[in-house]
This record gives structure tokens, sequence and C-alpha cells, in this order.
């Protein structure tokens, strides 16, 4: 594997175990209500540990982003120049990932709406996105 | 607490280059240098508080601290806060002063990531570096976007901060990058994570640095103890993407802490030296700590000038961007000399200076006020 693969725990294999059957799923409070993302084994908000996994609509919006014209791993120099984009989920749950259809960033803006289209690579499902409407 | 204790002694080694040089030496250079400017012994020293290097975080460095400078302090600390890790040490210390516990504490940094390992700044981030998230600077990249896409930034905002600190730094003997820098030239650099371009980053310098704390009433030569008036601490602990808002801080709760117990208002300030290890940073610490209404400090900072005779002179030394990337302690003492009058862009009679410190990507942040020597 030429990329870092995140450690598959109890806590954090329902997240990857859905990417891999085609879905994006966060964790919900059955406490307080609460959505997040990363996996955790307690609700960031009221420390309750009663807490279930839901599958995500997939859409979201773009907080912010950046693009790498440096390559900081020797894997990813065959992608440059790539983007990281900051998403919230509509459901309230963030994550990092990555827009395919950006045009290097040229086309993502703030509040942008994005949709989910997970993408395999190396035997990994990866969460990314594509812009619902890119001008 | 306010004035009660001082900042008595500092020192440092050169900024740049230090290849082949251990750290824990260059740790006992500097201490050596503000122990002697404090007017003190070695053995005077019951506080050994040192910031974990980056480049090379270890179990019990501070005893391995103390053991280069023959110390058994009574209280020995490795805090990781990244860097505002040296201006909390400081106020650790005065607290345990103003205590009773000890009389006097010596505040350390000192590491080699020019010379040595950078792993540090490039690292993963996390599980998020399969998505290719590395590297401290993409998390400033990603407030810095957010920045400009809110507030519709020029460019220039954020070129202005560099500028001046190189300005600064070309004025400064000692600093690390004495080359000053055009706007055209920001403006034109590359750029290795967009929107950042090449002078947004901060220097990467090998080096140390040092202080001396201690109750101002023992101080050997009042007329060079720099007292704390005020000190503030606000810890953000979210990632950047996970802040209810990204450009939001605790260092508002920092500053008005500091601004509270030091009793003095925003525009009582002669100068401030802010924490650069990018532009943005700049920016928002202004604006956290209401030196400037939000989306504005860039562009105060254009119109009004962070110069000497500017609007609120800025990092007279160069800052990170150009005195010497190491994080935080070469602010403080650049603090001490202007209030010691020592300064060598010296701001003319200075009342009361502001310092701030952070770390991560605006993790933590920690702030002091200093006043004049008696
Ligand atoms: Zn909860």
């Amino acid at each position: 594997m030429s990329f870092p693969v995140p450690e598959i725990t109890d806590v954090n294999r329902p997240y990857w175990d859905g990417l891999a059957a085609g879905e994006l799923r966060y964790q919900h409070c059955k406490c307080c209500g609460n959505n997040w993302l990363p996996a955790r084994e307690h609700c960031p908000q009221c420390l309750s540990a009663d807490r279930e996994w839901r599958p995500s609509s997939g859409k979201g919006t773009i907080l912010s982003w950046v693009v790498y014209r440096h390559a900081y791993a020797p894997h990813l120099a065959d992608r440059l120049p790539y983007d990281v984009t900051a998403v919230e989920l509509d459901e309230g749950a963030r994550l990092l990932t990555n827009i395919v259809n950006g045009d290097e960033g040229r086309k993502l803006s703030v509040g942008a709406r994005v949709e989910l289209c997970i993408e395999n690579e190396e035997g990994v499902s990866l969460p990314r996105f594509k812009l619902t409407d890119p001008k | 607490m306010r004035g009660k204790v001082s900042i008595t002694g500092v020192g440092h080694t050169t900024w740049g280059k230090h290849p082949g040089r251990d750290r824990v030496a260059l740790i006992v250079e500097a201490a050596a240098k503000a122990i002697a400017d404090a007017g003190l012994e070695k053995d005077e020293i019951d506080a050994v508080l040192v910031k974990q290097p980056n480049s090379a975080p270890g179990i019990l460095y501070g005893q391995k601290v103390a053991e280069a400078l023959g110390l058994r302090p009574t209280i020995g600390l490795n805090l990781d806060q990244g860097g505002a890790a040296c201006t909390s040490l400081l106020q650790y210390g005065s607290l345990a002063i103003e205590a009773g516990m000890i009389k006097n504490a010596l505040i350390v940094y000192g590491d080699t990531p020019r010379t040595g390992s950078r792993a540090a700044l490039h690292r993963p981030r996390g599980d998020d570096a399969i998505m290719g998230w590395y590297s401290v600077a993409a998390g400033y990249a990603m407030i810095h976007q957010a920045y400009q896409q809110r507030y519709s930034s020029a460019p220039e905002e954020f070129g202005i901060f560099a500028v001046q600190m190189r300005a600064n730094g070309a004025e400064n003997p000692n600093a690390h990058l004495r080359s000053p820098l055009t706007m055209d030239e920001y403006l034109a650099g590359g750029k290795l994570i967009d929107p950042l371009r090449k002078d947004d980053f901060c220097l990467v310098s090998d080096g140390a640095a040092a202080i001396v704390i201690g109750a101002t009433a023992d101080a050997r030569d009042r007329s060079r103890a720099v007292p704390l008036l005020g000190m503030g601490q606000g810890q953000e602990s979210w990632e950047v993407h996970l802040r209810p808002d990204i450009l939001r801080t605790k260092a508002e709760d920092s500053a008005n802490m500091a601004f509270k117990m030091a009793g003095i208002d925003r525009k009582d300030l002669s100068f401030a030296q802010i924490y650069d290890c990018f532009t943005v940073t700049v920016l928002q610490t202004l604006e956290d700590y209401g030196l400037a209404p939000r989306g504005t400090a860039g562009k105060k900072a254009l119109a009004e000038g962070i110069g000497l005779d500017g609007w609120l002179p800025l990092n007279t030394s160069g800052g990170l961007l150009s005195e010497s990337g190491t994080p935080g302690l070469q602010l403080i003492i650049e603090g001490v000399r202007q209030m010691r009058g020592e300064a060598t862009l010296q701001v003319k009679d200075p009342r009361f200076g502001l310092i701030t410190n952070q770390g991560g990507t605006m993790h933590t942040h920690a702030t002091i006020i200093v006043g004049q020597p008696s």
C-alpha cells in the first residue's frame, strides 16, 4: 500500500465498512442527539457512550479548502495538484475530503454544495465528494 | 499577581543553522546567558521549565535538560503545548513564585529543525492523511482560505505583515533572515499549498532561547526587571475543520483575561509581539484580541502602518517570519528589550507591551502583557 491506511479498530470499523458498502456513516448520540465524525467512543458534547452509526444523505457544503502543489510524501507526487477540502454534512458531522471535479480548486467556494462520490483506491473506499453544480 | 513577578534575565544563541550541535547544548548556552543577565548564580534557579522540542519529543526531557545544567530543581516541567508553551511555562512559573514555592524559574527552548529533522512540520495528520492531509502548514492554509473567502481579502492584506516583519528583521543584526521583501516579491512568491505564498511561511531555524523570572522585589537590578502585568490562556482544542467557526479561537479569551489582569485598555499598548508562524495568524490574533474589527487587520495595517510610527508597532525584531522561526521565546525577549530601552528598533518610551504565543494550528494560546521596570 503506498498511502497511509488508518488503523482499523472496533470503534472506527463501521465507518470503513460503510464506505466499502457504498455509504458514508456518522456517529449519533442517543442521549443528546449530537452527530459527529471522526469515530469516538463517547459523544464529545455530553460524554455519553450510548451512540449509534447512521447513514448520511451524502450531501453537504464546503467550509474551506487547500490545494497542495508540493508532495509532502512520495506517494502524493502523482496526485499533484490536489485539494483537501473540509465539508460539513447536512446532518452536522464534518470531515476532510477531496473534491473530484473541483478543477484544482478553481471551482471551489465556501458554501458550495457537494455530494458523496466514493472512490476506490488500492482496495480502500475513500469518502470523496463532487460539486453538485460545478460552474 | 499584577507586577509582582518580573522577567529578570534573557538570553539566546545565534539563530539560523547549528549543524551537528546538540539541542540540549544550545539550551545550556542560552540559559547561561539568561542567568548571567539576571545577575544570578546558577544554583539560585529552582525551576527548570522546558518546551518540548518538536524535532525529538522525549520522555523525561525536562530532567535531561536539568542534568545538563547541573541542577536539581524544585519544579521541573516539559510542556507539550506547541508554540504557546514558552509563554504558558512563564505563567506557571510565575504562579509558583507567587505561591512561595520557588524563587527563580528558568524557561528554555532549543531545537535544530533547520539542520536536523523537519518531519514534525511535514507529518501526516492522523487518519485524514489517507485523503492527503499532511503538514502543519496545511491547517493554516485552510484558515487563510476561509479568511480571504469570508472577507474578500486582497493578498496584500496578508503580504503587509510579511513585508514589515522582513523590514524589521533586516534591521536586526541577529536575525536569521536579513533580506527585506517587497510587496511585489511577496505577491510573486511560489505556492506550496494554496492559498499560502512562500513568504506567508515563517522560518525554520536552529537555536535556543531562555528567560529567567523571579519576584520583582528580589530582582538584582530593578531597572532592568520587566514586570508581568497580565497573563491569559485559551485552548481551542478542536482540529481546524471541527471548530464551530474556523475563524474564531480561544485567543479572544486569553486576551480578555490578560487585559483585565493588567488593568489596561487595548489603546494603551505601545507595541505588540504577535506569534507570526504564518501571516494569517497575525490577522487572526489581532482580530481575536479586539485590536482590529473582524476582517480588517490587513486593511488597517496597510492604511495605518505597523512599523515604529504606525498604528501598532509589531514584531519589532522581525518575529518568526524574519528574526527566528523558533517558537515564541524570541518574542518575549524582544518585549523585554523594548521595555528596557535596549531594542534595535526601539519604540519611544513604551508603557505597555503585548506578547502572544500560540501553537498547533491555532490550537493553543497564551498572552502576557509587560510593563516598565520600576
Ligand atoms: Zn451526546
